[in-house]
C-alpha cells in the first residue's frame, strides 16, 4: 500500500476472492407490497397513524390516572396507582416508537443507497504543513532555546496536583486514626443486650440451641458518649450468643456453661456471620459462604475467609446476667495489611 | 406554487441560525449520511437510550431524593416501618416510593433501565467483538466503549447503594473489606472512602456526588466521543456482494435512520416503563434500613457485578498470609482484583493483541463472520464461560435451594468450572468454526444438496448440487485467511545474533496461537476444477440415457454417490 | 398530669384504680407464667395421652424408640415438648419420608385430633414448650413494625429479607415461610426444629414472637411496585432484565432491521 500519494478510495478495497470470482454488487432491489399496491400502501399510512393516536391515548391515560388513582395508603393502592401511570406512559412512548419505524420501514423510500469511503489518515501535503506550523509555532515560542524555560513549566506543572489534593485528602479520611478500629466498646463487666430489643441476658435464660443477637450495653441512642457513632460502634460491637450442650465444645475458654459469644462480623470481608445450625453447630455467611464451627472456636470449616470468628469472652455478673470480660483479644472483622502489627 | 406559512417560517429560522453558524455545510454534509441496516447495530443505541431513560428518570429522583445518613423515625404510611429509626436517605426513598405520585415507577423505570443499560453495553460489546468491528481504524474507539463499561459499573454501584438499605449496606461492607485487604494503604484507603470508620455518615453524600455528578457527567463526554468516532468512521457493514471496505452500504440518516432510530428510542422508553409499570425492583422496604447486624439470605449485587460476588465466593480461604507480621489477603485480592484485572486487562487491549498477532496495518470495515476468526471467537467464548461461570457462582445459593443441590458441592464444581469450562469452550467453539468454514468451502466447490438423485447413462446414481448463486458465491469465498507471521531468522548471514529476535519469537507465537489452525480458503485452480467436474456432468445428463426419476432423499442417502451434479450456467 | 390529678376525685376512681391493680396484677403474672411456660408440661386428659401412646408406638417408634428415648438416626423426643410435635406433624414433616439432608415439609399424615394426641403422649414424658393458644398466633393483634425489625436481625438471614427462604450448608436449606400456618411459625421459633435455632420466651418474648407473625402475614398483602419475581432479589431481577427486557427489545431490533415485505 502506497504513503506517499494522497490516500485514495480504492486504496480501501482489498479482494480476497480467489481469481476469476468477482464482486456481482449489490442484490436487485426488491419491491415491498406498498411499492406496487395502493392500497397496502394506504393500509401501512392507516396503521402508522393509528399508532400515533395510541400514544396520544396513552398520554390522557397518565394524566387520567395521576388523578384517579392516587398512592394511597395500602398496598393495592400503591400498586394500582404505580400500574396505571406506567401502562399509560409505555403506550404514550410505543406508540410514537412503533409507529414512526412502521412508518420508515413501509413507506419511505426501502432502496439502498451507497456512500464512499475514504482513509482516516490525512494526505501526506496536510501531514508535512502540520508539522510545519507546529515547528513555527515551537520557533515563534522560543522554547527549544530556552531550556530555563521548559524546566520551569514542567515543574510548576508537576507540582500542581500537590496543592489542589493535598487539603482533599487530608480532610476526607477525618482524623486518619486507623487504629480505631482495632479497638470495639467491649470491656470488662459490659453486659451482653439483645438486639434490636435492648435487654441483658440472664445466662439461665438460654436454652441449648439458642441464638441471640447482641450488642453491649451502653450503645443506646440515650447512652452513647459524643465522641461515639452509634452505626460506627454497632458496626464493630455486634456478637453472636450460641449455647451448645457444653460436652459439644472443644475448648471452654472465655465461654460460660456451654454459651459462647462470638464476633458476628465475618473475617473475610466483614458481612455479618448469622446463618447458625444448631445441629452441626455451624454458622455460615450468606455473602460468600464462610462456614465456622462455633463448637470448634469458630474456626472456618469451609469458603473464602480464612480466619476463625473472634471470641468475646464472658461470664456472669452477680445477678446472674451475662458480661463480657475483655474486649476482643485481636480487631474484629476482616485482615488488612498491620492487623497483626 | 405559493410556499405555504410553515415553509417560510422554517426557511426564515434555517437563515437565522445559518447566519450565525454555517449550519448548512453540516446538515449538506450528514443529513444523507448512510448508516447501513442490521439487528444488531442497535444494540448499541439500547444501551444510549437506556442512558437517556437513566438522565430523565434521574432528574426526577433527584428531586425527592435527601442523600443524608441523619437518622431519623419513619412516620409514613407504610405500616410495617412505623417509628423505625432510619437514614434520610431511605426515609427519602420510601417517600419517594409511597407518598411522591409517579415516584415508584420512577424509581423503577430507573432501576430497570441501570440494569439494561448494562446488559445492552455487554451485548454490544460482544457484537463489535465476535464481528471484529474493532480493528483498525476503530481501536481507539473500543477503548472508549470499554471505558464506557467500566464507568457504567461504577455508576451502578454508586446508585445501588443511595437507599442505604440493608442490602445494599452489606455490599458497601463487603467493599469496605475489600479496600482493607490492599497492601499497605488498605486501612488508609478505607478512611478514605468512608470519611473515618465504617460506616461513618459521609459515605451516602459522597456516593451521591459521584452518582450525579461525577460519573454521568463523564459518560455523557464518552457517548458524545463515541458517536463522533462512529459519524467519523463511517459505520462498518457485514460482509456481502456490492460491500467493501471503501464503501457503505445503507439507509441516509434523514429521514430513514431518524425515524428507524428515533423510533427505537421511543420504543426503549416504552419497554422499559412497561417493565417499572408491571414487575417490581429493587423493593428496599423489605430489606428495611441499614443497620450492621442484620444481613439477609440471597445477599446480591446487581447482575453486572454478580460476577465479583462469585469470584470471591469461589476463592478458598487457605490463601490468606502472614509475611514478616503484615497480612496479604490474597484470599481477597486474588478474586476481587487480580480476577477482574486480568478479565478487562485482556478485553481492554485486545484489539492492539490481535493486530500485533496480525501484523495487519489496513483499514476494516467490512466485518468478520464469527466463523472466519476461529481463535478470536473462540476466545470471545472462552472469555464469555468464564465470566458465566462467575455470575452463576454468584448465585450459587440460590442455584442450590432452587435445584435442591448441597452449596458446597455447587461451589466445589464451579472452582472446577472456571479452569476446565473455558478452555473446553475455546476449544469446541474453535472446531465450530473450522468446521463451518470447510462447509463454506464444500458449498462453494460443490453447490447446495437439491435433494434429487438422478441416475446416469451408465448406472452410476448422483445427487444434483444446486450451484450458489453469484451473491452467495462472493459472501463465502471473499474474506481473509491469515497465516502466522514469518520472522526472520535469529542469525544473520555472518551468524550474529540478531537484536530483537526475542521479541519477534513472542510475536510469532502469538500468530501461530491466532492462526495456525486454518482452513485454506479456495483457490483459483480448486474452483476452476469443480466447475470443470460440473460440466462434465452436465454433460453427461444432457447427452442423453438420463430417464430416471428423482428418488425422496432419505431413501437415497446410503446410495448416493458423493459426486457434483449440473449447472446451468 | 392535671387531668389525672383531677380525676383521682372522681367517686369512681378507685374502680378504676381496681381494674388497674388487676390488670397490673395479671399482666406481671402472665408475664411470669409465660416464662415458665417453657418448663411446665401442659396437662392434658389421660385419654389423649394414652390414645397419643398408642398413635405413637404404631408410626414413630419404629425411629424414635418404643419410648421416645431416641436412636442412632432420630433424637429423644423426652422433653421436645407439645409444641415440637405439633410444628413437625402437622407440617407433614414427620413421619420422615427419605433419607435427605432435612425433613421436608409434606401434606401432613395426621389429622388434627391425632397430632393433639401424639402432642400431649410427647409432652407427658417431659416438660416443654406448650402449642400456642389462638390469640398468641393472632397476626391481627402483632404490631408488623416490630415483627419487621425482629424478623430482620434474627431471621432473615436464613429465611431472606421477605420470608422466601435460603440456602444453608450441604443441601439443606431454610424454607419458605410465607405460607406457613401461624402455629406452626410460633412452634418453630419455639423448638428450634432441625437446623434452626431456638428462639425461647427470652430471647423473643411470646409477644414479640406474634409480631414477626403479623409481619409475615402483612407480606401476603402483595408487592406494591408489581409481580415480586418470588422475592429472589437482584438475581432475578436482573434474570428479568436479559430474558423480557433484552429479549423483547432485541426482537424488535430484529424487526426494524428486517426488510419490509
Amino acid at each position: 500500500m502506497s504513503t506517499n500519494d494522497t490516500p485514495r478510495h480504492d486504496e480501501l478495497v482489498v479482494t480476497h476472492a480467489p481469481e476469476g470470482v468477482v464482486d456481482p454488487g449489490l442484490p436487485p432491489h426488491q419491491p415491498r407490497l406498498g411499492d406496487t399496491d395502493p392500497k397496502a400502501s394506504k393500509r401501512s399510512e392507516r396503521i402508522v397513524a393509528a399508532l400515533f393516536g395510541l400514544s396520544v391515548l396513552g398520554s390522557i391515560g397518565v394524566i387520567v390516572a395521576y388523578f384517579a388513582f392516587p398512592p394511597g395508603e395500602s398496598v393495592s393502592s400503591i400498586q394500582q396507582s404505580n400500574m396505571f401511570l406506567g401502562l399509560g406512559l409505555a403506550f404514550c412512548f410505543a406508540g410514537i416508537g412503533f409507529g414512526a419505524v412502521h412508518w420508515a420501514k413501509s413507506i419511505m423510500n426501502d432502496h439502498e443507497k451507497v456512500e464512499e469511503r475514504h482513509p482516516q489518515r490525512s494526505s501526506d501535503e496536510d501531514r508535512a504543513a502540520a508539522v510545519e506550523v507546529l515547528k513555527e509555532g515551537a520557533a515563534d515560542s522560543g522554547i527549544a532555546r530556552r531550556s530555563a524555560l521548559k524546566g520551569g513549566l514542567i515543574t510548576a506543572l508537576a507540582l500542581l496536583p500537590l496543592p489542589v489534593a493535598l487539603p482533599l485528602i487530608g480532610n476526607v479520611g477525618a482524623d486518619w486514626d486507623v487504629s480505631k478500629f482495632r479497638h470495639t466498646m467491649w470491656r470488662r463487666g459490659t453486659r451482653l443486650m439483645t438486639d434490636p430489643t435492648y435487654r441483658p441476658i440472664r445466662a439461665a435464660d438460654v436454652t441449648i440451641g439458642s441464638v441471640v443477637h447482641v450488642i453491649p450495653e451502653g450503645l443506646h441512642h440515650d447512652e452513647l458518649e459524643s465522641d461515639q457513632s452509634f452505626m460506627d460502634e454497632k458496626a464493630k460491637a455486634v456478637v453472636l450468643l450460641v449455647r451448645l450442650d457444653e460436652r459439644d465444645l472443644k475448648h471452654t475458654e472465655g465461654s460460660y456453661h456451654g454459651i459462647v459469644a462470638f464476633s458476628k462480623i465475618c473475617t473475610h470481608v466483614g458481612c455479618p456471620v448469622a446463618l447458625y445450625e444448631q445441629q452441626t453447630h455451624h454458622l455460615l455467611c450468606p455473602c460468600h459462604q464462610s462456614t465456622f464451627d462455633v463448637a470448634d472456636g469458630a474456626k472456618v470449616v469451609f469458603g473464602p475467609a480464612k480466619r476463625a470468628l473472634p471470641q468475646l469472652p464472658i461470664t456472669v455478673d452477680d445477678e446472674g446476667y451475662l458480661i463480657a470480660t475483655d474486649d476482643f483479644s485481636e480487631p474484629i472483622g476482616p485482615s488488612f495489611w498491620e492487623r497483626v502489627k | 406554487m405559493t410556499t405555504t406559512r410553515l415553509e417560510r417560517a422554517s426557511a426564515g429560522t434555517a437563515d437565522f441560525l445559518d447566519q450565525r453558524t454555517g449550519i448548512g455545510v453540516a446538515v449538506k454534509n450528514f443529513a444523507r449520511k448512510i448508516f447501513p441496516d442490521h439487528w444488531s447495530f442497535l444494540l448499541g443505541e439500547i444501551a444510549l437510550f437506556s442512558f437517556v431513560v437513566l438522565l430523565g428518570s434521574g432528574i426526577f429522583l433527584t428531586m425527592f431524593f435527601v442523600p443524608s445518613m441523619t437518622e431519623v423515625h419513619y412516620e409514613g404510611p407504610w405500616a410495617p416501618m412505623h417509628g423505625v429509626e432510619m437514614s434520610e436517605a431511605f426515609a427519602s426513598t420510601l417517600r419517594l416510593s409511597f407518598e411522591v405520585r409517579g415516584g415508584l415507577l420512577m424509581r423503577q423505570i430507573h432501576h430497570w433501565a441501570a440494569l439494561l443499560f448494562m446488559a445492552a453495553i455487554v451485548v454490544h460489546m460482544l457484537r463489535v467483538f465476535f464481528t471484529g468491528a474493532f480493528r483498525k481504524p476503530r481501536e481507539l474507539n473500543w477503548v472508549v466503549g470499554f471505558t464506557l463499561l467500566i464507568l457504567g459499573l461504577a455508576a451502578g454501584f454508586t446508585g445501588y447503594s443511595l437507599p442505604d438499605d440493608v442490602l445494599s449496606g452489606n455490599g458497601l461492607r463487603i467493599t469496605d473489606g475489600v479496600v482493607k485487604a490492599i497492601p499497605i494503604i488498605g486501612s488508609y484507603m478505607s478512611y478514605f472512602v468512608f470519611g473515618g470508620e465504617f460506616p461513618g455518615t459521609d459515605i451516602i453524600p459522597r456516593l451521591f456526588t459521584l452518582h450525579i455528578l461525577v460519573v454521568p457527567g463523564l459518560i455523557l463526554a464518552l457517548i458524545g466521543l463515541h458517536l463522533f468516532l462512529v459519524v467519523l468512521h463511517k459505520h462498518t457493514q457485514f460482509p456481502g456482494s456490492g460491500r467493501t471496505d471503501g464503501n457503505v452500504v445503507g439507509f441516509p440518516l434523514f429521514p430513514v435512520y431518524t425515524a428507524k432510530a428515533g423510533g427505537f428510542a421511543f420504543i426503549v422508553f416504552g419497554l422499559i416503563t412497561l417493565m417499572a409499570a408491571t414487575i417490581q425492583i429493587n423493593p428496599v422496604w423489605n430489606y428495611g434500613p441499614y443497620d450492621p447486624s442484620p444481613v439477609s439470605a440471597g445477599a446480591q449485587p446487581d447482575w453486572y457485578m454478580l460476577f465479583l460476588e462469585g469470584s470471591l465466593r469461589l476463592m478458598p480461604g487457605q490463601t490468606e498470609y502472614v509475611i514478616g507480621g503484615y497480612t496479604l489477603s490474597l484470599n481477597v485480592l486474588i478474586p476481587a482484583v487480580v480476577i477482574p484485572g486480568l478479565l478487562f486487562t485482556v478485553l481492554g487491549a485486545w484489539p492492539f493483541l490481535e493486530a500485533y498477532a496480525t501484523g495487519e496495518k489496513r483499514e476494516h470495515h467490512v466485518l468478520d463472520r464469527p466463523r472466519n476468526a476461529p481463535t478470536r471467537t473462540a476466545a470471545g467464548v472462552a472469555i464469555v464461560t468464564a465470566f458465566f461461570i462467575l455470575v452463576l457462582a454468584g448465585a450459587n445459593d440460590l442455584i442450590a435451594t432452587h435445584f435442591e443441590m448441597s452449596l458446597n458441592d455447587i461451589t466445589w464444581a464451579f472452582r472446577v468450572l472456571f479452569f476446565v469450562a473455558p478452555v473446553f469452550a475455546f476449544w469446541i467453539t474453535k472446531r465450530i468454526c473450522l468446521g463451518l468454514q470447510r462447509r463454506d468451502r464444500d458449498l462453494v466447490l460443490h453447490g447446495h444438496e437439491s435433494a434429487t438423485i438422478v441416475r446416469l447413462a451408465h448406472g452410476e446414481y448422483i445427487e444434483v448440487h444446486k450451484p450458489l448463486d453469484e451473491h452467495e458465491l462472493w459472501l463465502r469465498v471473499n474474506y481473509s485467511s491469515p497465516r502466522p507471521i514469518e520472522i526472520e531468522p535469529a542469525e544473520d548471514s555472518r551468524g550474529v545474533r540478531r537484536k530483537g529476535y526475542r521479541a519477534d519469537r513472542i510475536r510469532r507465537r502469538l500468530s501461530e496461537f491466532f492462526y495456525a489452525d486454518r482452513i485454506e480458503p479456495v483457490s483459483a485452480e480448486e474452483l476452476a476444477a469443480a466447475r470443470a467436474h460440473q460440466a462434465e456432468h452436465h454433460a453427461l445428463l444432457e447427452g442423453g440415457g438420463r430417464h430416471s426419476a428423482a428418488l425422496p432423499a432419505e431413501e437415497s442417502t446410503s446410495t448416493t454417490v458423493d459426486v457434483e451434479a449440473t449447472s446451468d450456467r | 398530669m392535671k387531668a389525672i390529678a383531677a380525676r383521682r376525685h372522681h367517686r369512681q376512681a378507685p374502680v378504676v384504680l381496681l381494674v388497674l391493680a388487676l390488670l397490673v396484677m395479671g399482666g406481671v403474672y402472665a408475664a411470669f407464667a409465660t416464662t415458665s411456660a417453657d418448663a411446665t408440661v401442659v396437662t392434658q386428659s389421660d385419654d389423649d395421652v394414652e390414645a397419643g401412646r398408642k398413635l405413637f408406638a404404631a408410626n414413630c417408634a419404629s425411629c424414635h424408640g418404643l419410648n421416645a428415648e431416641g436412636r442412632q438416626n432420630a433424637p429423644s423426643l423426652v422433653g421436645v415438648g407439645a409444641a415440637s410435635v405439633y410444628f413437625q406433624v402437622s407440617t407433614g414433616r414427620m413421619p420422615m419420608q427419605a433419607d435427605a439432608p432435612q425433613a421436608e415439609a409434606k401434606p401432613p399424615q395426621f389429622g388434627e385430633e391425632a397430632t393433639r394426641q401424639l402432642a400431649a403422649y410427647v409432652a407427658s414424658l417431659g416438660a416443654g414448650p406448650a402449642i400456642p393458644t389462638e390469640d398468641q398466633v393472632d397476626p391481627a393483634k402483632g404490631d408488623p413494625a416490630s415483627g419487621m425489625a425482629l424478623f430482620r436481625t434474627n431471621c432473615s438471614m436464613c429465611h431472606a429479607a421477605s420470608g422466601a427462604g435460603g440456602a444453608l450448608t450441604q443441601g439443606k436449606y431454610a424454607p419458605s415461610v410465607l405460607n406457613t400456618d401461624p402455629a406452626a411459625i410460633y412452634t418453630a421459633m419455639a423448638t428450634g426444629p432441625q437446623s434452626m435455632p431456638v428462639f425461647n420466651d427470652m430471647t423473643l418474648t411470646p409477644e414479640e414472637k406474634r409480631d414477626i407473625i403479623a409481619f409475615i402475614d402483612a407480606q401476603k398483602e402483595g408487592a406494591p411496585g408489581g409481580l415480586d419475581l418470588g422475592q429472589i432479589g437482584p438475581v432475578g431481577e436482573g434474570m428479568w432484565a436479559f430474558i423480557v427486557g433484552m429479549g423483547l427489545l432485541i426482537a424488535c431490533a430484529v424487526w426494524i432491521g428486517a426488510k419490509s415485505s
